[in-house]
C-alpha cells in the first residue's frame, strides 16, 4: 500500500528517495506515531519532503491518494493566489496599494481577480475578449485598471496563456527563484579561481613545517602571498529601451558582479555590440570607447558576460546600418564574432524569460551567435553559466 | 525519550512529532523556517526538557567541515619543538576535538546543535555525510576511528540563504517551522509574559499582524520582534486604549521601531499611514 503511496509522490515530481521510503517504514515500524491518518501526514512529510517549497504538491499527492480522489485534470489550473498577489505588486505603485488596502484588502480583491480570470481563460477559447474592456469589471469600480496589472494583456499578446500560467509561473512559485543580490553572489562563486601573487605576507605553515623538519628542527620560515580571486571579467551591458523593464536585476547582478570579481571590466551597449561602447551611461555620447581598443587592451584570459535581452529587429544584429542610434560601417554580428574569436570563454545572459526565447527571431540569431551559451538570469541559469566558463579547456 | 514542548517554549502538534521521530530514529533533524520562530530556541529546549547536556557549533562562512571534527594544532607542536617540551613527542596532544568529536564521545547521549548550516561555504553539508550517517570518522594523524558512543540528537538550522545538496537532505528529518497563527501566538506570549493584561495583548496581537499584513515590507516582523515590542509596551506602561484607537490604520502605532528593522519598511509604513489618513 506504501509503496503505491510512495510512486504517487515520485509522480507528482516530489524529489523523494528509497532511503526516505525505507526510513519512513522504519519509523512506522518503531512506533513513533499512533496509528491516525494525522500523524501518519506529519511523519510523511517530514522523512519525506526536504523543501517546504514541495509541501504544496505533497499535501496535493497525499490528498489525492488517500482520501481516493481522482486528480480532476485541470485542477492544476488553480490559479495560485501568491502568484497573483506578486504578479500586481511587481505592477503597483504603494499608493495603489494603500488604496488597494483600504478598499476591502488584498485577499478579498485577488479572490475577485481570481474568479475573473478563470471566467475569462474560458470565454478566451471562446473567442471573447480580456479582462479590461468591460466596464462591470469589479475592479473599475475600484478605480483599479486590471490592465494595469498586466496579466490578461500580456496573455492575449503572446498567445499561450494556459501553457505559462501553470507550466512556468507555478514552477517559479515552487522553486521559489528569488534573484536576490546574495544568490547572485553565491552563484558568481562559481567563477571563482584562486591564484597567489603580489608581496608574500602570509605564514605558509604547511611549507614551514616540511622545512623546519629538513632543517632538522630548525625553524624556517616561509611565507607566501595571500591568495586572491584572480579571475578577470569583462562585462558588458545592455542599457536602455526594452531592458529597461530589468533594470533592477541587472542592477543586482552589476552589484553583486562588483564585489566579487577583483578584475572587472564593465561596458555598456545598446541592444547589439557595434564599434564603440561606453562606460558612463550620462555621457555616452562624449566618452566613447573604441570596441577595437577593449580587443587590443585585454588579453584572452578575461571572460565575457554579456547581459541584454536581445530583443531586437534581425536587421540590427545582421546588417551594417542597422542600429537604431547611428550609422553603423559593420554589421553587429562581426563584431561579436570578433570579439568570440579573442574571448572563447564568454556567455550571454538573457533576463527574458527562456520559454520566450524562441518566439523571438533576434534572441535565436544572437544565441546562435554566441554557440547556443545563452543562458536565462534564474539562479540555475547563472550556475550553468558560471559553469561554463569555469570550466577548463581553452 | 519524548519532547513535549516545555513552560517556555511552544511546540505545534507536527514540530513534536517531528522531534520525536528524528529522536527515535536517531536521523538529524533539519529545521527551517523565518528568522525568529525559534529554530535555535528548539535545541535548547529539547535538551532542557530531557535533561541532557546541549553541544552547540555555529557555523560561519569560513567554517570548515573539518573543525567540527578536530583540528591540528601544528603552531604548537612547532613552539613546543623549538623549546624542546617532551609533549611534542606524542601527536596526540596537539588534536583539538571539535563539536562532533565531544559529541560522540560524551558519556551521555547529548543534543548538538549544528547553527545556521546554509552560512558556510557550499561544500559543508557533503563534507558531514558520512559523520551524520554513520556517527563515525578518522582520525589520520594519530590513525584512530572515532565512533560514537551513544548516537547524539543532532538539530540543524537553516536560513535558506543556500541550497542544500541532496545527499544531504536525504540522510535528515525536515521540518518547516510555519509562522504561527494567532491562536498559537497567543499561547507563545503567555508563556513568556504570564501576567500581561488581556487586553492589551489582544490589541497589541491585531496590530502586530496588521503590520505584518502590509503589502511590500522587506522584513517581516516575527515573533522575536513581537516579544521585544510586548516588552517595551509594558516597560512603557501603554494603555490597550492607545493601541486601539478607533482608526487603527491612520496611525503609527507606539513603539514600532521594535517591530520594523528596516528604514525602508519604516518609511513604507509611514507613507502608507500618512496616506490612509489623507484619503479618508
Amino acid at each position: 500500500m506504501l509503496a503505491g503511496f510512495f510512486l504517487k509522490l515520485k509522480e507528482a515530481r516530489i524529489p523523494v528517495s528509497i532511503k526516505e521510503y525505507l526510513t519512513l517504514i522504519e519509523g512506522m515500524q518503531e512506533h513513533v506515531i499512533s496509528p491516525s491518518i494525522d500523524e501518519f501526514y506529519y511523519l510523511a512529510r517530514t522523512t519525506l519532503v526536504k523543501d517546504e517549497s514541495n509541501f504544496d504538491k505533497f499535501d496535493r499527492a497525499f490528498g489525492e491518494f488517500f482520501k481516493g480522489v481522482e486528480a480532476v485534470a485541470g485542477a492544476e489550473l488553480d490559479l495560485p493566489l501568491e502568484w497573483l498577489r506578486k504578479q500586481a505588486e511587481l505592477n503597483l505603485s504603494p499608493e495603489e496599494k494603500a488604496r488597494i488596502e483600504a478598499l476591502g484588502g488584498w485577499e478579498k480583491l485577488m479572490e475577485e481577480l481570481k474568479k475573473r480570470l478563470e471566467e475569462q481563460k474560458e470565454r478566451h477559447q471562446g473567442g471573447s475578449k480580456w479582462i479590461g474592456t468591460a466596464g462591470t469589471s469589479p475592479f473599475g469600480a475600484y478605480g483599479y485598471n486590471p490592465e494595469g496589472v498586466r496579466i490578461g494583456q500580456d496573455k492575449s499578446r503572446n498567445r499561450r496563456a494556459v501553457k505559462v500560467w501553470d507550466q512556468r509561473e507555478y514552477r517559479n512559485l515552487d522553486g521559489s527563484v528569488e534573484l536576490g543580490i546574495r544568490n547572485i553572489k553565491v552563484a558568481l562563486r562559481r567563477l571563482r579561481k584562486f591564484a597567489r601573487d603580489g608581496a608574500p605576507d602570509e605564514l605558509d605553515l604547511d611549507t614551514t613545517i616540511d622545512k623546519t623538519a629538513r632543517n632538522a628542527g630548525y625553524l624556517d620560515l616561509h611565507m607566501r602571498p595571500e591568495r586572491h580571486n584572480a579571475v578577470k571579467v569583462l562585462l558588458f551591458l545592455d542599457i536602455g529601451g526594452s531592458m529597461d523593464d530589468h533594470i533592477k536585476l541587472c542592477e543586482e547582478l552589476f552589484s553583486a558582479a562588483k564585489t566579487e570579481f577583483k578584475h572587472l571590466e564593465y561596458f555598456y551597449f545598446h541592444n547589439c555590440l557595434y564599434d564603440f561602447v561606453w562606460k558612463d551611461n550620462r555621457r555616452r555620447h562624449a566618452e566613447r570607447i573604441n570596441t577595437w581598443d577593449i580587443l587590443h587592451k585585454y588579453g584572452n584570459d578575461y571572460k565575457l558576460i554579456f547581459v541584454g535581452d536581445a530583443t531586437m529587429s534581425p536587421y540590427e544584429i545582421l546588417h551594417p546600418g542597422g542600429a537604431i542610434e547611428y550609422m553603423n560601417e559593420e554589421a553587429g554580428a562581426v563584431w561579436m564574432k570578433r570579439m568570440l574569436n579573442v574571448y572563447n570563454k564568454a556567455v550571454w545572459l538573457n533576463p527574458e524569460p527562456e520559454e520566450i526565447w524562441t518566439y523571438r527571431q533576434s534572441i535565436g540569431i544572437m544565441r546562435e551567435l554566441m554557440g547556443a551559451r545563452m543562458y536565462p538570469t534564474s539562479i540555475e541559469g547563472l550556475e550553468r553559466a558560471m559553469r561554463y566558463l569555469s570550466q577548463g579547456g581553452k | 525519550m519524548r519532547f513535549k514542548g516545555s513552560d517556555t517554549y511552544v511546540a505545534t502538534d507536527d514540530l513534536m512529532l517531528a522531534v520525536n521521530a528524528a529522536i527515535t530514529l536517531q536521523r538529524p533533524l533539519l529545521i527551517k523556517g523565518e528568522p525568529g520562530t525559534g529554530k535555535t530556541k528548539l535545541a535548547e529546549e529539547v535538551a532542557g526538557a530531557l535533561g541532557l547536556p546541549l553541544l552547540e557549533w555555529h557555523i560561519k562562512s569560513t567554517t570548515k567541515a573539518q573543525q567540527g571534527l578536530y583540528e591540528y594544532d601544528a603552531v604548537s607542536r612547532l613552539r613546543d619543538s623549538q623549546l624542546g617540551d617532551q609533549r611534542v613527542h606524542d601527536i596526540a596532544n596537539y588534536i583539538v576535538r571539535g563539536m562532533l568529536w565531544q559529541a560522540f564521545t560524551a558519556d551521555s547521549p547529548v543534543v548538538l546543535l549544528i547553527d545556521e548550516v546554509d552560512k558556510a561555504d557550499i561544500e559543508f553539508p557533503n563534507d558531514l555525510l558520512r559523520e551524520l550517517d554513520r556517527m563515525e570518522f578518522f582520525v589520520y594523524e594519530t590513525r584512530e576511528l572515532v565512533r560514537a558512543r551513544h548516537r547524539p540528537i543532532v538539530f540543524i538550522t537553516s536560513n535558506n540563504e543556500k541550497e542544500l545538496p541532496d545527499a544531504f537532505l536525504r540522510r535528515c528529518f525536515f521540518h518547516y517551522i510555519r509562522f504561527p497563527d494567532k491562536d498559537t501566538m497567543e499561547r507563545i506570549v503567555d508563556v513568556h509574559f504570564p501576567g500581561i493584561k488581556k487586553m492589551l495583548l489582544r490589541e497589541a496581537l491585531e496590530v502586530f499582524f496588521e503590520v505584518r499584513e502590509v503589502p511590500g515590507l522587506k522584513k517581516k516582523p516575527s515573533t522575536s520582534e513581537l516579544l521585544d515590542w510586548l516588552k517595551l509596551l509594558l516597560a512603557e506602561d501603554i494603555s490597550p486604549e492607545t493601541l486601539r484607537s478607533k482608526d487603527r490604520k491612520t496611525i503609527v502605532p507606539p513603539l514600532h521601531g521594535a517591530l520594523l528593522k528596516n528604514e525602508q519598511d519604516v518609511h513604507l509604513f509611514e507613507r502608507l499611514v500618512f496616506m490612509a489618513r489623507h484619503n479618508r
